[in-house]
Protein backbone atom coordinates (compact mmCIF):
# COMPACT_ATOMS: atom_id res chain seq x y z
CA UNK A 1 0.00 0.00 0.00
CA UNK A 2 2.19 2.95 -1.14
CA UNK A 3 1.15 6.67 -1.19
CA UNK A 4 0.03 6.59 -4.82
CA UNK A 5 -3.27 7.01 -4.92
CA UNK A 6 -5.60 4.67 -6.50
CA UNK A 7 -6.90 5.87 -9.81
CA UNK A 8 -10.41 5.01 -10.40
CA UNK A 9 -9.40 4.61 -14.02
CA UNK A 10 -7.22 0.76 -15.24
CA UNK A 11 -5.22 -0.18 -12.84
CA UNK A 12 -2.10 -2.81 -13.68
CA UNK A 13 -1.79 -5.79 -12.34
CA UNK A 14 -4.67 -7.39 -13.21
CA UNK A 15 -4.56 -10.43 -11.01
CA UNK A 16 -4.90 -8.55 -7.68
CA UNK A 17 -7.83 -7.37 -8.64
CA UNK A 18 -11.22 -8.73 -7.05
CA UNK A 19 -13.28 -6.27 -9.62
CA UNK A 20 -13.01 -4.34 -12.37
CA UNK A 21 -15.77 -2.37 -14.24
CA UNK A 22 -14.09 -0.06 -17.43
CA UNK A 23 -16.66 1.76 -19.03
CA UNK A 24 -19.86 0.28 -17.42
CA UNK A 25 -23.45 2.00 -18.43
CA UNK A 26 -26.82 1.00 -17.42
CA UNK A 27 -29.70 2.41 -19.13
CA UNK A 28 -32.80 0.96 -18.18
CA UNK A 29 -35.91 -0.42 -20.72
CA UNK A 30 -37.33 3.33 -19.76
CA UNK A 31 -34.34 5.01 -21.44
CA UNK A 32 -33.44 6.69 -17.96
CA UNK A 33 -29.72 5.88 -17.89
CA UNK A 34 -28.61 5.16 -14.13
CA UNK A 35 -25.12 4.29 -14.01
CA UNK A 36 -22.10 5.36 -15.83
CA UNK A 37 -19.84 5.16 -17.56
CA UNK A 38 -18.00 4.13 -14.42
CA UNK A 39 -14.90 2.73 -13.91
CA UNK A 40 -14.08 1.31 -10.80
CA UNK A 41 -11.05 -1.18 -9.54
CA UNK A 42 -11.10 -2.97 -6.32
CA UNK A 43 -8.62 -5.06 -5.33
CA UNK A 44 -8.25 -8.32 -3.20
CA UNK A 45 -9.39 -8.15 0.64
CA UNK A 46 -10.70 -4.36 0.20
CA UNK A 47 -13.27 -2.97 1.66
CA UNK A 48 -14.49 0.04 -0.31
CA UNK A 49 -17.90 1.99 -0.14
CA UNK A 50 -20.15 3.14 -2.24
CA UNK A 51 -21.79 6.56 -1.26
CA UNK A 52 -24.08 8.61 -2.98
CA UNK A 53 -27.15 10.30 -3.14
CA UNK A 54 -30.95 8.03 -3.67
CA UNK A 55 -30.66 6.91 -7.01
CA UNK A 56 -27.73 7.55 -8.23
CA UNK A 57 -27.11 3.83 -9.15
CA UNK A 58 -25.22 2.26 -6.39
CA UNK A 59 -27.79 -0.56 -6.62
CA UNK A 60 -27.60 -0.52 -10.10
CA UNK A 61 -23.56 -1.30 -10.11
CA UNK A 62 -23.81 -4.01 -7.16
CA UNK A 63 -26.07 -6.03 -9.42
CA UNK A 64 -24.06 -5.24 -12.12
CA UNK A 65 -20.99 -6.98 -10.45
CA UNK A 66 -23.43 -9.52 -8.81
CA UNK A 67 -24.51 -10.57 -12.56
CA UNK A 68 -28.45 -10.36 -11.53
CA UNK A 69 -27.98 -8.04 -14.35
CA UNK A 70 -26.38 -7.22 -17.52
CA UNK A 71 -24.86 -3.93 -18.32
CA UNK A 72 -25.76 -2.09 -21.52
CA UNK A 73 -22.02 -1.01 -22.29
CA UNK A 74 -18.61 -2.22 -20.66
CA UNK A 75 -17.32 -4.52 -18.87
CA UNK A 76 -17.33 -5.90 -15.37
CA UNK A 77 -14.74 -8.60 -14.43
CA UNK A 78 -14.36 -10.45 -11.72
CA UNK A 79 -10.68 -11.68 -10.33
CA UNK A 80 -12.49 -15.24 -9.20
CA UNK A 81 -10.84 -18.06 -7.45
CA UNK A 82 -10.03 -21.02 -10.60
CA UNK A 83 -12.44 -24.15 -9.86
CA UNK A 84 -15.53 -22.20 -8.61
CA UNK A 85 -17.96 -25.09 -8.65
CA UNK A 86 -21.38 -23.10 -9.50
CA UNK A 87 -21.92 -19.51 -11.01
CA UNK A 88 -22.39 -17.14 -8.03
CA UNK A 89 -20.27 -19.26 -5.44
CA UNK A 90 -17.83 -16.38 -5.34
CA UNK A 91 -20.07 -13.91 -4.43
CA UNK A 92 -22.09 -12.95 -1.19
CA UNK A 93 -25.02 -10.71 -1.74
CA UNK A 94 -26.59 -8.83 1.34
CA UNK A 95 -29.72 -6.84 0.26
CA UNK A 96 -30.93 -3.69 2.17
CA UNK A 97 -34.37 -5.97 3.78
CA UNK A 98 -32.96 -9.23 5.24
CA UNK A 99 -34.86 -11.17 2.66
CA UNK A 100 -35.25 -14.31 4.29
CA UNK A 101 -37.58 -16.99 3.61
CA UNK A 102 -40.41 -16.72 6.28
CA UNK A 103 -41.32 -20.00 6.18
CA UNK A 104 -38.14 -22.24 7.41
CA UNK A 105 -36.22 -22.03 9.73
CA UNK A 106 -32.72 -19.58 10.47
CA UNK A 107 -30.87 -22.70 9.78
CA UNK A 108 -32.54 -23.67 6.55
CA UNK A 109 -32.46 -20.01 5.24
CA UNK A 110 -28.59 -19.91 6.07
CA UNK A 111 -27.98 -23.36 4.27
CA UNK A 112 -29.98 -22.11 1.17
CA UNK A 113 -27.24 -21.14 -1.07
CA UNK A 114 -25.32 -24.54 -0.02
CA UNK A 115 -28.58 -26.66 -0.95
CA UNK A 116 -29.19 -24.90 -4.07
CA UNK A 117 -25.69 -25.80 -5.22
CA UNK A 118 -26.31 -29.81 -4.16
CA UNK A 119 -24.03 -29.77 -0.82
CA UNK A 120 -25.13 -33.17 1.00
CA UNK A 121 -27.45 -32.18 3.78
CA UNK A 122 -25.24 -33.26 7.11
CA UNK A 123 -22.25 -31.01 6.03
CA UNK A 124 -24.05 -27.95 4.89
CA UNK A 125 -25.87 -27.79 8.11
CA UNK A 126 -22.59 -28.42 9.87
CA UNK A 127 -21.46 -25.09 7.70
CA UNK A 128 -24.70 -22.83 8.35
CA UNK A 129 -24.00 -23.59 11.61
CA UNK A 130 -20.17 -22.52 11.56
CA UNK A 131 -21.37 -19.27 9.52
CA UNK A 132 -24.64 -18.37 12.11
CA UNK A 133 -21.81 -18.74 15.13
CA UNK A 134 -19.48 -16.62 13.05
CA UNK A 135 -22.24 -13.87 13.64
CA UNK A 136 -23.01 -14.60 16.92
CA UNK A 137 -26.57 -16.46 16.45
CA UNK A 138 -25.22 -20.09 17.03
CA UNK A 139 -28.57 -20.32 19.52
CA UNK A 140 -30.97 -19.01 16.94
CA UNK A 141 -30.74 -22.10 14.42
CA UNK A 142 -34.25 -23.07 15.26
CA UNK A 143 -35.87 -20.11 15.42
CA UNK A 144 -38.12 -18.53 12.41
CA UNK A 145 -36.97 -15.39 11.45
CA UNK A 146 -40.55 -13.46 12.16
CA UNK A 147 -39.26 -14.32 15.96
CA UNK A 148 -36.37 -12.05 15.75
CA UNK A 149 -35.01 -8.44 15.73
CA UNK A 150 -34.45 -6.52 13.31
CA UNK A 151 -30.48 -6.69 14.11
CA UNK A 152 -30.72 -10.31 14.35
CA UNK A 153 -32.53 -10.71 11.16
CA UNK A 154 -29.26 -8.57 9.66
CA UNK A 155 -27.43 -11.17 10.82
CA UNK A 156 -29.12 -14.09 9.54
CA UNK A 157 -28.71 -12.52 6.27
CA UNK A 158 -25.12 -12.09 6.54
CA UNK A 159 -24.50 -15.34 7.91
CA UNK A 160 -26.17 -16.79 4.93
CA UNK A 161 -23.85 -14.52 2.54
CA UNK A 162 -20.77 -15.92 4.15
CA UNK A 163 -21.94 -19.40 4.06
CA UNK A 164 -20.48 -20.17 0.45
CA UNK A 165 -16.95 -18.84 1.75
CA UNK A 166 -17.31 -16.07 -1.36
CA UNK A 167 -14.78 -13.99 -2.33
CA UNK A 168 -16.41 -10.54 -2.80
CA UNK A 169 -18.74 -9.73 -0.09
CA UNK A 170 -21.42 -7.09 -1.58
CA UNK A 171 -23.77 -5.34 0.43
CA UNK A 172 -26.39 -3.07 -0.10
CA UNK A 173 -27.23 -0.75 2.46
CA UNK A 174 -27.33 -3.37 4.71
CA UNK A 175 -27.78 -1.43 7.73
CA UNK A 176 -29.83 1.18 6.95
CA UNK A 177 -33.34 0.43 8.48
CA UNK A 178 -31.66 -0.56 11.61
CA UNK A 179 -31.42 1.87 14.61
CA UNK A 180 -27.83 3.56 15.27
CA UNK A 181 -26.73 1.30 18.48
CA UNK A 182 -27.72 -1.68 16.45
CA UNK A 183 -26.11 -0.62 13.48
CA UNK A 184 -22.80 0.61 15.64
CA UNK A 185 -22.44 -2.87 17.16
CA UNK A 186 -23.15 -4.42 13.22
CA UNK A 187 -20.39 -2.28 11.63
CA UNK A 188 -17.97 -3.07 14.74
CA UNK A 189 -19.16 -7.21 13.58
CA UNK A 190 -18.39 -6.39 10.00
CA UNK A 191 -15.23 -4.86 10.55
CA UNK A 192 -14.10 -7.90 12.50
CA UNK A 193 -15.34 -10.44 10.37
CA UNK A 194 -13.87 -9.11 7.38
CA UNK A 195 -10.27 -8.49 9.26
CA UNK A 196 -10.42 -12.41 10.42
CA UNK A 197 -11.76 -13.54 7.16
CA UNK A 198 -9.83 -11.55 4.35
CA UNK A 199 -12.72 -10.97 1.81
CA UNK A 200 -13.35 -8.45 -0.64
CA UNK A 201 -16.22 -5.73 0.71
CA UNK A 202 -18.33 -3.59 -1.25
CA UNK A 203 -20.20 -1.54 0.33
CA UNK A 204 -23.10 0.36 -0.60
CA UNK A 205 -24.70 3.24 1.58
CA UNK A 206 -26.12 6.85 1.72
CA UNK A 207 -24.20 7.43 5.18
CA UNK A 208 -21.28 9.33 5.49
CA UNK A 209 -20.02 8.12 8.57
CA UNK A 210 -20.86 4.61 8.05
CA UNK A 211 -18.45 4.97 4.93
CA UNK A 212 -15.66 6.58 6.63
CA UNK A 213 -15.86 4.56 9.67
CA UNK A 214 -16.26 1.09 7.96
CA UNK A 215 -14.22 1.47 4.42
CA UNK A 216 -10.41 1.60 3.46
CA UNK A 217 -11.52 3.73 0.55
CA UNK A 218 -14.53 5.65 -0.05
CA UNK A 219 -15.85 5.82 -3.41
CA UNK A 220 -18.20 9.08 -3.88
CA UNK A 221 -20.92 8.97 -6.56
CA UNK A 222 -23.02 11.76 -8.43
CA UNK A 223 -26.73 11.84 -8.54
CA UNK A 224 -27.63 10.02 -12.07
CA UNK A 225 -26.26 8.89 -13.94
CA UNK A 226 -23.59 7.61 -11.49
CA UNK A 227 -20.19 8.36 -12.13
CA UNK A 228 -17.32 8.40 -9.80
CA UNK A 229 -16.53 12.60 -8.36
CA UNK A 230 -14.19 11.38 -5.75
CA UNK A 231 -12.14 8.72 -4.67
CA UNK A 232 -10.71 9.03 -1.08
CA UNK A 233 -8.27 6.59 0.54
CA UNK A 234 -9.21 6.52 5.01
CA UNK A 235 -5.99 6.05 6.56
CA UNK A 236 -5.97 5.32 10.19
CA UNK A 237 -4.52 3.11 12.75
CA UNK A 238 -5.82 -0.71 12.36
CA UNK A 239 -7.80 -2.29 14.04
CA UNK A 240 -10.84 0.75 14.09
CA UNK A 241 -12.41 0.76 17.60
CA UNK A 242 -14.82 3.04 18.88
CA UNK A 243 -11.41 5.83 19.60
CA UNK A 244 -11.76 6.17 16.09
CA UNK A 245 -15.37 6.99 15.65
CA UNK A 246 -14.55 9.57 18.12
CA UNK A 247 -11.57 10.63 16.76
CA UNK A 248 -10.29 14.31 15.41
CA UNK A 249 -9.21 12.05 11.91
CA UNK A 250 -12.63 10.38 11.84
CA UNK A 251 -14.61 13.93 11.86
CA UNK A 252 -11.83 15.55 9.27
CA UNK A 253 -12.28 12.36 6.27
CA UNK A 254 -16.29 12.47 7.62
CA UNK A 255 -15.74 16.46 6.33
CA UNK A 256 -13.57 15.47 3.43
CA UNK A 257 -16.75 12.94 2.06
CA UNK A 258 -19.78 15.40 2.89
CA UNK A 259 -17.46 17.96 0.76
CA UNK A 260 -17.07 15.37 -2.26
CA UNK A 261 -20.44 14.70 -1.75
CA UNK A 262 -21.76 18.07 -2.03
CA UNK A 263 -22.66 18.62 -5.52
CA UNK A 264 -24.86 16.01 -5.96
CA UNK A 265 -27.33 17.39 -3.38
CA UNK A 266 -26.72 21.46 -3.51
CA UNK A 267 -27.65 21.64 -7.29
CA UNK A 268 -30.60 19.93 -7.97
CA UNK A 269 -33.63 17.98 -6.75
CA UNK A 270 -32.77 14.79 -5.86
CA UNK A 271 -35.73 12.55 -4.21
CA UNK B 1 -56.41 3.08 39.65
CA UNK B 2 -59.44 1.37 40.93
CA UNK B 3 -61.08 2.71 37.76
CA UNK B 4 -58.21 0.94 36.09
CA UNK B 5 -58.63 -2.07 37.34
CA UNK B 6 -62.66 -2.64 37.00
CA UNK B 7 -61.70 -2.19 33.35
CA UNK B 8 -59.43 -4.78 32.97
CA UNK B 9 -59.47 -6.86 30.01
CA UNK B 10 -61.25 -10.49 30.56
CA UNK B 11 -58.89 -12.87 29.83
CA UNK B 12 -58.50 -14.80 26.95
CA UNK B 13 -60.01 -17.79 27.38
CA UNK B 14 -63.32 -15.92 28.59
CA UNK B 15 -63.30 -14.11 25.58
CA UNK B 16 -63.24 -17.48 23.53
CA UNK B 17 -65.42 -18.73 25.33
CA UNK B 18 -68.29 -15.92 24.97
CA UNK B 19 -67.25 -15.83 20.99
CA UNK B 20 -68.66 -19.51 21.18
CA UNK B 21 -71.33 -19.47 23.37
CA UNK B 22 -73.45 -16.41 22.07
CA UNK B 23 -73.88 -17.41 18.40
CA UNK B 24 -75.06 -20.97 19.97
CA UNK B 25 -77.49 -19.42 22.75
CA UNK B 26 -78.69 -17.35 19.76
CA UNK B 27 -79.70 -20.16 17.45
CA UNK B 28 -81.21 -22.24 20.63
CA UNK B 29 -83.90 -19.14 21.34
CA UNK B 30 -84.45 -18.72 17.67
CA UNK B 31 -85.52 -22.72 17.59
CA UNK B 32 -87.44 -22.57 20.52
CA UNK B 33 -89.59 -19.45 18.92
CA UNK B 34 -90.06 -21.51 15.75
CA UNK B 35 -91.03 -24.41 17.79
CA UNK B 36 -93.11 -22.23 20.30
CA UNK B 37 -94.70 -20.74 17.00
CA UNK B 38 -95.28 -23.59 15.11
CA UNK B 39 -97.44 -25.35 18.13
CA UNK B 40 -99.54 -22.21 19.25
CA UNK B 41 -100.43 -21.44 15.70
CA UNK B 42 -100.46 -25.25 14.82
CA UNK B 43 -99.35 -24.75 11.79
CA UNK B 44 -99.29 -28.21 9.87
CA UNK B 45 -96.33 -29.39 8.72
CA UNK B 46 -96.49 -29.62 5.06
CA UNK B 47 -96.78 -25.59 5.44
CA UNK B 48 -93.89 -25.10 7.88
CA UNK B 49 -92.51 -28.35 10.25
CA UNK B 50 -91.56 -28.05 13.92
CA UNK B 51 -87.50 -28.23 14.49
CA UNK B 52 -88.65 -31.59 16.35
CA UNK B 53 -90.46 -32.91 13.89
CA UNK B 54 -87.55 -31.92 11.42
CA UNK B 55 -85.12 -33.49 13.69
CA UNK B 56 -87.52 -36.70 14.23
CA UNK B 57 -87.73 -37.20 10.67
CA UNK B 58 -83.65 -36.71 10.12
CA UNK B 59 -83.51 -39.64 12.87
CA UNK B 60 -86.36 -41.75 10.77
CA UNK B 61 -85.06 -41.28 6.73
CA UNK B 62 -81.76 -41.80 7.93
CA UNK B 63 -81.14 -44.20 5.56
CA UNK B 64 -82.15 -42.53 2.76
CA UNK B 65 -80.48 -39.50 3.81
CA UNK B 66 -77.54 -40.94 4.76
CA UNK B 67 -77.27 -42.10 1.63
CA UNK B 68 -77.75 -39.32 -0.41
CA UNK B 69 -75.32 -37.38 2.04
CA UNK B 70 -72.25 -39.58 0.66
CA UNK B 71 -73.43 -39.01 -3.26
CA UNK B 72 -73.36 -35.47 -2.99
CA UNK B 73 -70.01 -35.38 -0.59
CA UNK B 74 -68.40 -37.73 -3.00
CA UNK B 75 -69.25 -35.27 -5.84
CA UNK B 76 -68.13 -32.70 -3.84
CA UNK B 77 -64.73 -34.15 -2.63
CA UNK B 78 -64.11 -35.57 -6.41
CA UNK B 79 -64.43 -31.92 -7.75
CA UNK B 80 -62.82 -30.20 -5.17
CA UNK B 81 -59.47 -32.77 -5.98
CA UNK B 82 -59.91 -32.12 -9.60
CA UNK B 83 -60.26 -28.45 -8.84
CA UNK B 84 -57.15 -28.01 -6.66
CA UNK B 85 -55.09 -30.03 -9.06
CA UNK B 86 -56.48 -28.56 -12.14
CA UNK B 87 -56.41 -25.12 -10.58
CA UNK B 88 -52.65 -25.26 -9.30
CA UNK B 89 -51.42 -26.77 -12.48
CA UNK B 90 -53.28 -24.67 -14.41
CA UNK B 91 -51.14 -21.54 -12.43
CA UNK B 92 -47.63 -23.25 -12.91
CA UNK B 93 -48.38 -23.51 -16.44
CA UNK B 94 -49.56 -19.90 -16.58
CA UNK B 95 -46.49 -19.42 -14.80
CA UNK B 96 -44.10 -20.85 -16.76
CA UNK B 97 -45.52 -19.40 -20.05
CA UNK B 98 -46.92 -15.86 -20.73
CA UNK B 99 -48.22 -17.09 -24.24
CA UNK B 100 -50.09 -19.90 -22.63
CA UNK B 101 -51.09 -17.61 -20.01
CA UNK B 102 -52.23 -14.84 -22.50
CA UNK B 103 -53.88 -17.87 -24.62
CA UNK B 104 -56.31 -19.31 -22.17
CA UNK B 105 -56.69 -17.33 -19.36
CA UNK B 106 -59.66 -14.97 -20.86
CA UNK B 107 -61.39 -19.01 -21.41
CA UNK B 108 -60.90 -19.63 -17.50
CA UNK B 109 -62.75 -16.25 -17.12
CA UNK B 110 -65.60 -17.06 -19.67
CA UNK B 111 -66.07 -20.31 -18.11
CA UNK B 112 -66.23 -18.75 -14.24
CA UNK B 113 -68.53 -15.97 -15.30
CA UNK B 114 -71.15 -18.12 -17.08
CA UNK B 115 -73.64 -19.42 -14.69
CA UNK B 116 -73.17 -23.29 -13.94
CA UNK B 117 -76.73 -23.83 -13.49
CA UNK B 118 -76.94 -22.97 -17.59
CA UNK B 119 -74.36 -25.21 -18.55
CA UNK B 120 -75.46 -27.88 -16.10
CA UNK B 121 -78.21 -29.55 -18.73
CA UNK B 122 -75.92 -29.08 -21.82
CA UNK B 123 -73.16 -31.24 -19.65
CA UNK B 124 -75.94 -33.65 -18.91
CA UNK B 125 -76.85 -33.74 -22.44
CA UNK B 126 -73.16 -35.03 -23.29
CA UNK B 127 -71.48 -36.67 -20.38
CA UNK B 128 -72.59 -39.27 -18.23
CA UNK B 129 -74.70 -38.21 -15.31
CA UNK B 130 -72.28 -39.20 -12.52
CA UNK B 131 -69.23 -37.19 -14.27
CA UNK B 132 -71.26 -34.56 -15.68
CA UNK B 133 -72.31 -33.59 -12.32
CA UNK B 134 -68.14 -33.64 -11.41
CA UNK B 135 -67.69 -31.33 -14.16
CA UNK B 136 -69.85 -28.83 -13.06
CA UNK B 137 -68.60 -29.07 -9.32
CA UNK B 138 -64.99 -28.43 -10.67
CA UNK B 139 -66.10 -25.86 -13.31
CA UNK B 140 -67.45 -23.51 -9.72
CA UNK B 141 -64.48 -24.20 -8.19
CA UNK B 142 -61.23 -24.34 -9.87
CA UNK B 143 -61.20 -21.04 -10.67
CA UNK B 144 -60.52 -19.42 -7.13
CA UNK B 145 -58.34 -21.94 -6.75
CA UNK B 146 -56.38 -20.80 -10.45
CA UNK B 147 -56.43 -16.92 -9.87
CA UNK B 148 -55.49 -17.20 -6.01
CA UNK B 149 -52.34 -19.75 -7.02
CA UNK B 150 -51.33 -17.23 -10.07
CA UNK B 151 -51.17 -14.30 -7.37
CA UNK B 152 -49.27 -16.20 -4.91
CA UNK B 153 -46.66 -16.99 -7.14
CA UNK B 154 -46.71 -13.34 -8.69
CA UNK B 155 -46.22 -12.23 -4.85
CA UNK B 156 -42.44 -13.78 -4.73
CA UNK B 157 -40.35 -11.69 -2.45
CA UNK B 158 -37.94 -9.93 -5.71
CA UNK B 159 -35.07 -9.72 -3.75
CA UNK B 160 -35.54 -13.50 -2.26
CA UNK B 161 -35.90 -13.93 -6.36
CA UNK B 162 -32.53 -12.38 -7.38
CA UNK B 163 -31.21 -14.62 -4.56
CA UNK B 164 -31.94 -17.56 -6.22
CA UNK B 165 -30.62 -16.40 -9.70
CA UNK B 166 -27.73 -15.59 -7.46
CA UNK B 167 -26.64 -18.90 -6.81
CA UNK B 168 -27.51 -20.50 -10.08
CA UNK B 169 -30.71 -22.52 -8.94
CA UNK B 170 -32.58 -24.19 -11.55
CA UNK B 171 -36.24 -23.54 -12.57
CA UNK B 172 -37.32 -26.30 -10.20
CA UNK B 173 -34.97 -25.20 -7.54
CA UNK B 174 -36.80 -22.08 -7.61
CA UNK B 175 -40.35 -23.71 -7.48
CA UNK B 176 -40.34 -26.12 -5.36
CA UNK B 177 -38.16 -23.53 -2.48
CA UNK B 178 -39.08 -20.67 -3.26
CA UNK B 179 -42.20 -20.11 -5.86
CA UNK B 180 -44.73 -22.62 -3.75
CA UNK B 181 -43.80 -22.00 -0.40
CA UNK B 182 -44.15 -18.37 -1.11
CA UNK B 183 -47.47 -18.99 -2.84
CA UNK B 184 -48.80 -21.61 -0.57
CA UNK B 185 -51.14 -19.16 2.01
CA UNK B 186 -52.66 -17.94 -1.56
CA UNK B 187 -53.43 -21.43 -2.60
CA UNK B 188 -54.82 -22.42 0.47
CA UNK B 189 -56.86 -19.67 0.54
CA UNK B 190 -58.22 -20.56 -2.94
CA UNK B 191 -58.90 -24.27 -1.82
CA UNK B 192 -60.91 -22.61 1.18
CA UNK B 193 -63.08 -21.10 -1.43
CA UNK B 194 -63.06 -23.85 -3.45
CA UNK B 195 -64.22 -26.38 -0.51
CA UNK B 196 -67.42 -24.35 -0.38
CA UNK B 197 -68.22 -23.90 -3.99
CA UNK B 198 -67.48 -27.16 -5.06
CA UNK B 199 -70.58 -28.41 -2.54
CA UNK B 200 -72.87 -25.19 -4.40
CA UNK B 201 -71.54 -26.55 -7.75
CA UNK B 202 -72.46 -30.63 -6.77
CA UNK B 203 -75.82 -29.46 -5.45
CA UNK B 204 -76.82 -27.05 -8.29
CA UNK B 205 -75.62 -29.96 -11.16
CA UNK B 206 -77.54 -32.65 -8.73
CA UNK B 207 -81.05 -30.62 -9.30
CA UNK B 208 -80.41 -30.31 -13.11
CA UNK B 209 -79.45 -33.77 -12.79
CA UNK B 210 -82.53 -34.34 -10.63
CA UNK B 211 -84.82 -33.00 -13.32
CA UNK B 212 -84.01 -34.89 -15.85
CA UNK B 213 -84.94 -38.43 -14.23
CA UNK B 214 -82.16 -39.92 -11.76
CA UNK B 215 -79.79 -39.31 -9.27
CA UNK B 216 -79.68 -40.13 -5.32
CA UNK B 217 -77.84 -37.00 -3.46
CA UNK B 218 -79.33 -34.46 -1.18
CA UNK B 219 -80.12 -31.64 -3.70
CA UNK B 220 -82.15 -34.50 -5.82
CA UNK B 221 -83.89 -35.06 -2.18
CA UNK B 222 -84.76 -32.03 -1.62
CA UNK B 223 -86.38 -31.51 -4.64
CA UNK B 224 -87.73 -35.20 -4.80
CA UNK B 225 -89.58 -34.01 -1.67
CA UNK B 226 -90.80 -30.69 -2.58
CA UNK B 227 -92.70 -32.76 -5.14
CA UNK B 228 -93.89 -34.92 -2.74
CA UNK B 229 -94.90 -31.96 -0.10
CA UNK B 230 -92.86 -33.88 2.20
CA UNK B 231 -91.50 -30.26 3.43
CA UNK B 232 -90.11 -32.16 6.85
CA UNK B 233 -87.44 -34.24 4.67
CA UNK B 234 -86.78 -30.89 2.72
CA UNK B 235 -85.32 -29.29 5.88
CA UNK B 236 -83.73 -32.02 6.82
CA UNK B 237 -81.54 -32.49 3.89
CA UNK B 238 -81.24 -28.86 3.90
CA UNK B 239 -79.43 -29.13 7.58
CA UNK B 240 -77.76 -31.84 6.59
CA UNK B 241 -76.34 -29.30 3.25
CA UNK B 242 -75.39 -26.55 5.40
CA UNK B 243 -74.19 -29.10 7.91
CA UNK B 244 -71.87 -30.60 5.37
CA UNK B 245 -70.60 -27.33 4.02
CA UNK B 246 -69.95 -26.00 7.45
CA UNK B 247 -67.23 -28.93 8.37
CA UNK B 248 -65.41 -28.57 4.71
CA UNK B 249 -64.64 -24.97 5.74
CA UNK B 250 -63.73 -25.81 9.06
CA UNK B 251 -61.66 -28.51 7.41
CA UNK B 252 -60.15 -26.53 5.48
CA UNK B 253 -59.43 -23.49 7.64
CA UNK B 254 -57.81 -26.18 9.76
CA UNK B 255 -55.82 -27.66 7.30
CA UNK B 256 -54.24 -23.56 6.53
CA UNK B 257 -53.69 -23.02 10.33
CA UNK B 258 -51.96 -26.09 10.62
CA UNK B 259 -49.57 -25.73 7.57
CA UNK B 260 -49.13 -21.86 8.36
CA UNK B 261 -49.30 -21.73 12.04
CA UNK B 262 -45.19 -21.32 11.64
CA UNK B 263 -44.61 -18.75 10.29
CA UNK B 264 -47.55 -17.01 8.48
CA UNK B 265 -49.51 -13.64 9.77
CA UNK B 266 -52.69 -15.44 8.86
CA UNK B 267 -51.89 -17.91 11.47
CA UNK B 268 -50.29 -16.28 14.07
CA UNK B 269 -51.61 -14.92 17.66
CA UNK B 270 -52.58 -11.19 17.63
CA UNK B 271 -50.08 -10.44 20.28
CA UNK B 272 -47.20 -10.17 19.22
Amino acid sequence: MSSAKTSTGVETGLTALAVSLRGVTKTYDNGIMALGPLDLAVRKGEFISLLGPSGCGKSTALRLIAELSAPSSGIVRLGRHEGVPQPGHGIGFVFQEPTLMPWTSVRENVRLPLRLAGVAKADARARADVALASVGLADFADAFPRELSGGMKMRVSLARALVTDPDILLMDEPFAALDEITRFRLNNDLLALWRSLGKTVIFVTHSVFESVYLSQRVVVMTARPGRIQADIRIETVEPRGEEFRTSAAYSDYCRRVSAALAPSYSGQLVL
Amino acid sequence: MNAQATVTPKPPGARRAIRFVLPVMVFAAGLLAWELVVRIKEIPPYVLPAPSIIFLTLIKDWAVLSQSLGATLLTTLEGFVAASIGGVALALLFNQSKWVEYSLFPYAVVLQVTPVIAIAPLLLIYLEQQTAVVVCAFIVAFFPVLSNTTLGLNSVDRNLAGLFQLYGASPQQTLRFLKLPAALPYILGGLRIAGGLSLIGAVVAEIAAGTAGAGSGLAYRIAESGYRLNIPRMFAALLLLSLAGIVIYGVLALVSHLVLRCWHESALGKEN
